[in-house]
């Protein structure tokens, strides 16, 4: 079977399990929901034909999996988001729709040759330091849950740092092929660029107040600093300096002590702080083993109160707990991983250095990020509010997480294109 | 660089890994315990998506049942009402959202939402659960008997105090009353309406059970107990005779006859039977010095005393019957020198009781000296009929000699017929029993009467306690234990 049709298989089998989804979510709310619902399955497939199309068009000899995998997490989420508010899932529904645009946007622009980027490297990383300051001014910036992370434009909010998170991975896959030589000389004078990246990363912390979003940033920097020079001293080193940073952010920063105080234990804050996390405790271990069922799980109180404030973004893991139980939510993990295993098999395929850092920026990115949410709600590490790549509920978080699909596709397909 | 890479791709999959061991843990190990949590918002939702068993009274009749409502979110949900409002608040309880359970509500959750570990119980569930219905849960079917509880509530209206009526052959609760009452359809929606009421005592604590948890002086009431000590200790039979000097001298001073029976300071000669009779506080006090105080505190927890008194309501509902020093339960290790045993011989002395403590002594002595459990949930059915358990009579503890016991019988058969307690008295039946008149400071008594009937084949016995009387038991706790008696006897609602 061709790399295509396999992708198409994929999608086919992807396309009967959103259909079940939806199906169950009807069946078990018909009171509240609509026969539109089923509607949504169709559309969803379409969309994902459309997609399939444009790979069959641009990048034909790209990874059959990683678009099907995308698509199986997104239609996790979309069933999700759509059993917790019908609203959002349309509203979801239309992002995807931009998202699958950008993916054939960025398909089109750069299947000829996507490493001309690299000429380009210094312009993404001042774009990405543009977009991630944004927040911080006040005609934009907007503060949620102690966060400042968003702008808005009217009525329109966005997270500009998703789409950072890409620009930074092209800055620093440039940067670091450039450099790489130099750098794993691992000479005293080398630690400069290290340090600017902290400071950097310090500085999104301070200005954020948000602890996730500069462990991801900084996190992806020392994971592709590693994989181009191979020392593991400039791992060490910089783990330190972010340990050092973050224990000062907790003396410092007031919200990110009460982030690490709920950490360590949320049950006394159960009405204040505390109360999101206990929620989503509450609700991962309601599921159990065989979850409550898709559109069984409680999520308001008998007044029909929301019990887990934003449960269909940074929150979407608890709700999937809750409803398809320990099943459910390993298997939405193992696809994770499968993921990130194609990603990083793609990175090993590729034939230059700035495919290979691209790649394993991209798909490290992905790994991290799911690590520092997920991890963040089940208590393993300080609560800090990012999204769940592909899943979550947001504008911002699908097209960027899209952007990064059509990265991983452009290089697959070059590494596997027959000899030119 | 391929080596590094994959390093990398090593580390992500590991923490994919470890979150999937997170996972686990929270959806195994911890899950248990996140569900018993009191503020676990989600298993409250499932409590109240579950359709509680009814509460019936012996009879058939409805204590408890369900309001269906439908929320916002389309869920199902069920709340409680009460069609009997505050006629079995106490013993009963309540079921809400806002202030969690209480009573048998509390106590037979388990039963009330299909979640105990009955075979039976769990297959339904197990099916219901696959059907996507509304699990339903079993229905509980008391012992008590309406019409007696209505005279017991009535009788004891506008008062503070309690009632409690057993069957001494079973431990069967026939009535259980506690007065001042509560709506229990008023404390979801109105609470405060609970706690403003006017009652004729202060504080009015409404959601007290007083029949299980109110302690009380028993005063003369417990003369039964020392009377049990004397009895079984072979030093006194109910001929042995006494010389009333209207006074009993302890620690050298004069402790005095309580004003308790009316009509002489003194009695002079007497026997056993003559100083229950007539409750001669001098000669409880004389037993008492000579039999000692720690005879009378093992008699007394021959009947259950300084234990909760067994019953299926929620044990902080239940108050062990004892000796209390500065609120708390005390057992006293060398009783001879830290307690007066004069004193206590008529019920003073710091002993305090529950109704159902003292309702079991009666129940004691008119069953021969057995007592047995006590218990209200006659058995337990299946939503879809058949039975899930049912409750068979246990004896609980012997409290004395058979013959003991039918000598008290005597005595207290002489109350009722010549003494303090005449007010009890029934046309055809024999009653037994035995006033208590305890001074709580002030001018107002606590009273009491405990009996049982009819004396020769007993099928009742009762207690009853009224709070800051200005009157003796005789006079106002023994017409209302002989209300409640001869409804369950003859079925006559009263006087």
């Amino acid at each position: 079977m061709s790399l295509r049709n396999r992708e198409l298989a994929n999608l086919i089998v992807v396309g009967m399990l959103t259909a079940i989804g939806f199906a169950s979510v009807y069946i078990a709310r018909q009171a509240v929901v609509s026969t539109g619902s089923l509607a949504y399955a169709g559309f969803f497939f379409a969309l994902y034909l459309a997609a399939h199309l444009v790979s069959r068009l641009t990048v034909p000899n790209a990874d059959p999996y990683l678009l099907p995998m995308a698509a199986l997490l997104t239609a996790v989420g979309l069933t999700e988001i759509y059993r917790l508010d019908p609203t959002d899932a349309f509203r979801q529904g239309l992002w995807i729709v931009v998202a699958v645009g950008a993916l054939a946007a960025t398909l089109f622009l750069l299947h000829r040759d996507y490493r001309r980027l690299e000429s380009y490297k210094y312009l993404f990383g001042l774009a990405a330091i543009g977009l991630l300051v944004l927040p911080a001014l006040p005609v934009f910036g907007q503060s949620i849950n102690g966060a400042r992370l968003w702008i808005h434009f009217g009525s329109l909010q966005f997270q500009p740092g998703e789409i950072a998170k890409v620009l930074l991975i092209v800055f620093l896959a440039g940067y670091l092929r450039e450099k790489r030589e130099v750098l794993a000389q691992g000479r005293l004078k080398d630690f400069g660029p290290l340090l600017v990246i902290w400071g950097g990363a310090m500085l999104v912390l301070v200005e954020t107040n948000d602890l996730g979003s500069a462990l991801l940033y900084f996190g992806i920097f020392l994971a592709m600093l590693y994989v181009a020079t191979g020392r593991l001293a400039y791992v060490l080193i910089g783990g330190v300096l972010f340990v050092g940073g973050a224990a000062g952010a907790y003396k410092l920063i007031g919200h990110v002590r009460t982030r690490v105080e709920i950490w360590i234990d949320p049950w006394p804050h159960i009405h204040t702080s505390g109360y999101q996390i206990t929620q989503s405790l509450y609700s991962i271990s309601n599921g159990g083993f065989g979850g409550a069922g898709l559109g069984k799980g409680t999520f308001t109180t008998t007044n029909g109160a929301t019990l887990i404030p934003s449960a269909n973004t940074d929150f979407i893991y608890s709700a999937i707990a809750q409803e398809l139980g320990l099943v459910g939510a390993a298997a939405l993990l193992l696809v994770f991983m499968l993921f990130i295993a194609r990603g990083m098999k793609v990175a090993m395929l590729a034939d230059d250095g700035f495919s290979k850092l691209l790649a394993a920026g991209l798909t490290f990115s992905f790994a991290l990020q799911t690590f520092i949410i997920v991890g963040g709600i089940l208590r393993m590490i300080p609560l800090t509010g990012v999204t769940l790549p592909f899943v979550s509920y947001g504008g911002s978080s699908v097209v960027a997480n899209f952007v990064l699909l059509a990265g991983l596709l452009l290089i697959s397909n070059r590494s596997n294109a027959p000899a030119r | 660089m391929n080596k590094q890479i994959a390093q990398l791709a090593l580390l992500g999959l590991a923490l994919i890994g470890a979150l999937i061991v997170g996972t686990t843990y929270w959806q195994t190990w911890a899950a248990a315990g996140l569900a018993d949590r009191q503020d676990n918002a989600i298993k409250l939702v499932a409590q109240f998506s579950i359709k509680r068993g009814l509460i019936r009274a012996a009879d058939g009749e409805i204590l408890a049942t369900n309001r269906k409502k439908k929320t916002k979110s389309g869920q199902t949900v069920y709340f409680r009402r009460y069609p009997k409002a505050g006629l079995f608040a106490n013993l009963v309880g309540y079921s809400t959202l806002s202030r969690s359970r209480t009573g048998l509500e509390a106590s037979e959750n388990d039963y009330l939402t299909g979640s105990n570990t009955n075979l039976k119980t769990i297959l339904d569930k197990t099916l219901t659960q696959l059907r996507g219905a509304t699990i339903k849960g079993n229905d509980l079917w008391l012992t008590v008997r309406p019409r007696a509880q209505r005279v017991a509530m009535a009788q004891l209206a506008g008062k503070c105090g309690a009632a409690v009526a057993l069957d001494p052959r079973t431990g069967a609760v026939l009535a259980m009353a506690s007065q001042p009452t509560f709506n229990p359809n008023l404390v979801e929606s109105n609470f405060g309406a609970i706690a403003r009421a006017g009652a004729p005592c202060q504080p009015a604590s409404r959601l007290l059970n007083r029949a299980t948890a109110g302690l009380f002086v028993p005063g003369s009431s417990f003369k039964v107990v020392t009377s049990t000590a004397a009895l079984d200790s072979g030093r006194y039979t109910i001929n042995s005779s006494f010389v009333d000097k209207g006074y009993c001298i302890e620690y050298g001073r004069k402790v005095n006859n309580f004003a308790d029976q009316g009509r002489v300071e003194s009695f002079g000669p007497v026997n056993f039977l003559q100083a229950l009779e007539h409750s001669i506080n001098a000669v409880f006090c004389e037993i008492g010095k000579t039999i000692g105080a720690q005879s009378i505190l093992n008699a007394s927890k021959r009947f259950g005393f300084y234990k909760d008194p067994p019953l299926e309501t929620p044990s902080n509902e239940r108050a062990p019957s004892g000796l209390y020093d500065h609120g708390r339960l005390f057992d006293p290790r060398h009783a001879e020198t830290q307690v007066d045993p004069g004193r206590l011989a008529f019920g003073q002395e710091r002993m305090l009781t529950t109704p159902l403590q003292m309702a079991m002594v009666a129940a004691g002595v008119a069953n021969s000296g057995v007592v047995m459990r006590p218990y209200v949930v006659q058995r337990v059915t299946a939503p879809g009929g058949g039975t899930v358990t049912r409750t068979k009579p246990h004896k609980y503890k012997r409290a004395m000699k058979t013959t003991t016991a039918a000598a008290l019988n005597q005595m207290m058969q002489a109350v009722v017929t010549g003494g303090t307690g005449t007010a009890a008295q029934i046309p055809g039946i024999k009653v037994a029993g035995k006033t208590g008149t305890a001074e709580t400071g002030g001018r107002l008594n606590t009273t009491w009467f405990v009996a049982f009937a009819p004396a020769d084949a007993p099928r009742v016995a009762v207690a009853v306690v009224l709070q800051d009387q200005t009157g003796a038991g005789g006079t106002t706790a023994a017409p209302i234990a002989k209300a409640i008696m001869e409804s369950l006897l003859t079925g006559r609602s009263g006087p």
